[in-house]
């Protein structure tokens, strides 16, 4: 079991800055997902943890051990790939067993971690095929059974589940999640996927352009984005921003007046769509409905406030019509509050 | 709308067939025919003939001799190269132009310049007599120096006929995915034990591939061997070439020709079952 600090870690390919000065404690056992679009960089502090790519500056701490300077293979740690990299001229079995082979542990302790590692990812009667007579869910279970037979200290995986068809992903991702707490490892987890994110990791690292925006708990990234970015890319339908201009410590839309963080100053509303309820009487925040999506468990209401786009999610029993204008009432503690100027969340007080 | 247009692909294919067929197994047919048939009658006369010579049993060391020194180090050194190619960033495609450059150039035109530097006034050893390692001109392609003579014909065949298994095995590294050196890698392995458990089995389709070609081409050696040594060093295309055209029997040429097909066939067999491929082993 081990730690892991990355000190100020920066990687430049060329001119491209890929990494921006990327610091990051994850504790011993703990699980955190590295969120972002693709190009953020997540990957590239993917690779360099394991080893695979060379940071420009900056220290890869794991278990108290400066490891940047060290091959893969000597940073103690195991890694599960996007495509699997499952070898296919080798048997099941011995695709598990090769990083105990590496270290020349005994046949009979191989054959025992292959087992274990094999029964906990429910492929043990797959041993003796060849990964090209597997479905590719399985290739996974075989890519994760070879990281956990060496029994890592650390564990990295690079979008392990986006090659599986959506119901597959569902039902690994559980399975995962389950797995990896009874082996307690400690897990870096890339995804550009947010439920993946927010389903599987205790903390959740967004990344956009090289930095870390923000790092929390799955609620906490979701309830309180530090910056615009976090907002529009977490949470689905995405957090609708609405520029207001504060005056007197207060902003008013259409008729409703709220307390703002700021005096005098141009500044985003961020409101989450089902942060907003109906009012019973039209009064509140103006919003003209113009499509009604009915989604089962809930309606997805697009349409405008103060002419700006907003998506507003109400229960499936609500009467709304497209066309119509309808009053928002929200609750001022769940408002996220942006500074126009540089995207940050502004702090509550 | 298939079975209507059915005879399409094969009125496509019948050019290329007919092609192979009037310069290639038309010719075949009769060289098979020819080595048969001598003027007491069809029978196996050439073939004695062919193995009663004082040459013969020469021209046979010699080209296996040749074939299994030659075709080993040349895989070795491809694959050696190949994998040097892939650890250039910049200039790979430049040098790997460069080190192509002898497949352009014909097989007689490479013993010739290979003559140039062997021979007793050449390049070598003008840089020898320069250094003070030898008196005057010496004979390195003499039958007194059957030695220095084979080593200079498997230099030349290896600066000739490399690169050919160096393009096969380099495009054959870039079809292998970069995240199984990498899963390698991370699991422990080192770069000799990437290469060995890795590299290689993934690279045996194209291992095949060349080794076949090479070998094939190896049994069939001769014009470098003709530039060299001259009859110094018989081999079994020099006899086929002697007979044919210095002792105008083309019943034994032919025999010669077909023992060479037979050869090559036969290493063709070999490698083919010794590295398939399993379907269920393939990427």
């Amino acid at each position: 079991m081990a730690d892991i600090v990355i000190d100020r870690v920066a990687k430049s390919f060329g001119d491209f800055q890929a990494l921006k000065e990327v610091s990051l404690s994850v504790g011993d056992g703990e699980f955190v997902a590295l969120l972002g679009p693709s190009g953020c960089g997540k990957t590239t502090l993917l690779r360099i943890i394991a080893g695979l790519e060379t940071q420009s500056s900056g220290r890869v701490v794991i278990g108290g051990r400066d490891v940047s300077g060290l091959a893969p293979r000597e940073r103690g740690l195991a890694m599960v790939f996007q495509n699997y990299a499952v070898f296919p001229h080798m048997t099941v079995f011995e695709n598990i067993a090769f990083g105990l082979r590496m270290q020349k542990v005994g046949q009979v302790e191989v054959k025992r971690q292959v087992d274990r590692a094999a029964a906990l990812l429910h492929i043990d009667q797959y041993l003796d095929r060849y990964p090209a007579k597997l479905s590719g869910g399985q290739r996974q279970r075989v890519a994760v059974a070879r990281a956990l037979a060496v029994q890592p200290a650390v564990l990295l995986m690079d979008e392990p589940l986006s090659n599986l068809d959506a119901l597959l992903r569902l039902e690994m991702r559980t399975e995962l999640k389950a797995v990896l707490r009874e082996a307690g490892t400690t897990t870096i987890y890339v995804t550009h996927d947010q439920t993946e994110a927010m389903g599987l990791a205790d903390r959740i690292a967004v990344m956009y352009g090289g930095r870390i925006d923000q790092i929390g708990t799955p609620l906490e990234v979701y309830a309180t984005p530090a910056t615009r970015f976090v907002g529009g890319f977490i949470g689905n339908p995405p957090m609708n921003f609405i520029k207001v201009k504060a005056s007197g410590g207060q902003i008013r839309v259409g008729s409703a007046s709220l307390p703002a963080p700021v005096r005098d100053a141009e500044i985003d509303l961020g409101l989450r769509g089902e942060d907003a309820a109906l009012s019973a009487d039209g009064s509140g925040i103006p919003f003209d409905v113009r499509v009604v999506e009915p989604m089962g468990s809930h309606l997805l209401l697009t349409g405008a406030i103060e002419g700006q786009l907003a998506r507003i999610v109400t229960p499936p029993t609500a009467r709304v019509q497209a066309g119509e204008r309808v009053g928002l009432t929200v609750d001022p503690s769940r408002l996220t509050w942006i500074d126009a100027a540089t995207g940050r969340a502004i702090a509550r007080t | 709308m298939t079975s209507r247009a059915s005879w399409i692909p094969y009125a496509l294919i019948a050019p290329a067939v007919l092609f192979l067929a009037a310069f290639f197994i038309v010719p075949l047919v009769q060289t098979i025919w020819l080595s048969f048939s001598s003027e007491e009658g069809v029978g196996l006369a050439n073939y004695a003939r062919m193995a009663g010579d004082l040459n013969f049993s020469l021209a046979i060391r010699n080209t296996f001799l040749l074939t299994a020194i030659v075709v080993p180090l040349q895989v070795a050194l491809a694959l050696l190269m190949a994998v040097m190619l892939t650890k250039i960033e910049r200039g790979r495609d430049l040098v790997l132009w460069v080190l192509t450059i002898p497949l352009g150039i014909s097989d007689l035109a490479a013993g010739l310049a290979w003559l140039a530097i062997l021979q007793n006034t050449g390049y070598l050893n003008s840089a020898l007599y320069g250094l003070g390692l030898i008196p005057g001109p010496t004979g390195w392609l003499t039958q007194e120096t059957p030695v220095a003579l084979f080593i200079g014909i498997v230099l030349a065949e290896l600066w000739r006929a490399t690169a050919i298994v160096l393009v096969i095995v380099v495009a054959g590294i870039q079809l292998i995915p970069k995240e199984f050196a990498e899963a390698a890698e991370i699991f422990g392995a080192r770069p000799w034990t990437r290469f060995r458990k890795i590299t290689l089995p993934l690279l045996k389709p194209s291992l095949q591939s060349a080794l076949i070609l090479r070998t094939v081409l190896a049994f069939e050696v001769f014009a470098v061997v003709y530039a060299l040594g001259g009859t110094n060093f018989p081999v079994l295309a020099g006899e086929a070439y002697t007979w044919q055209n210095i002792n105008q029997n083309y019943g034994v040429a032919a025999a010669y020709a077909v023992l060479i097909m037979a050869i090559s066939l036969a290493a063709t067999a070999l490698y083919l079952s010794i590295l398939r491929v399993r379907p269920e082993q393939q990427p």
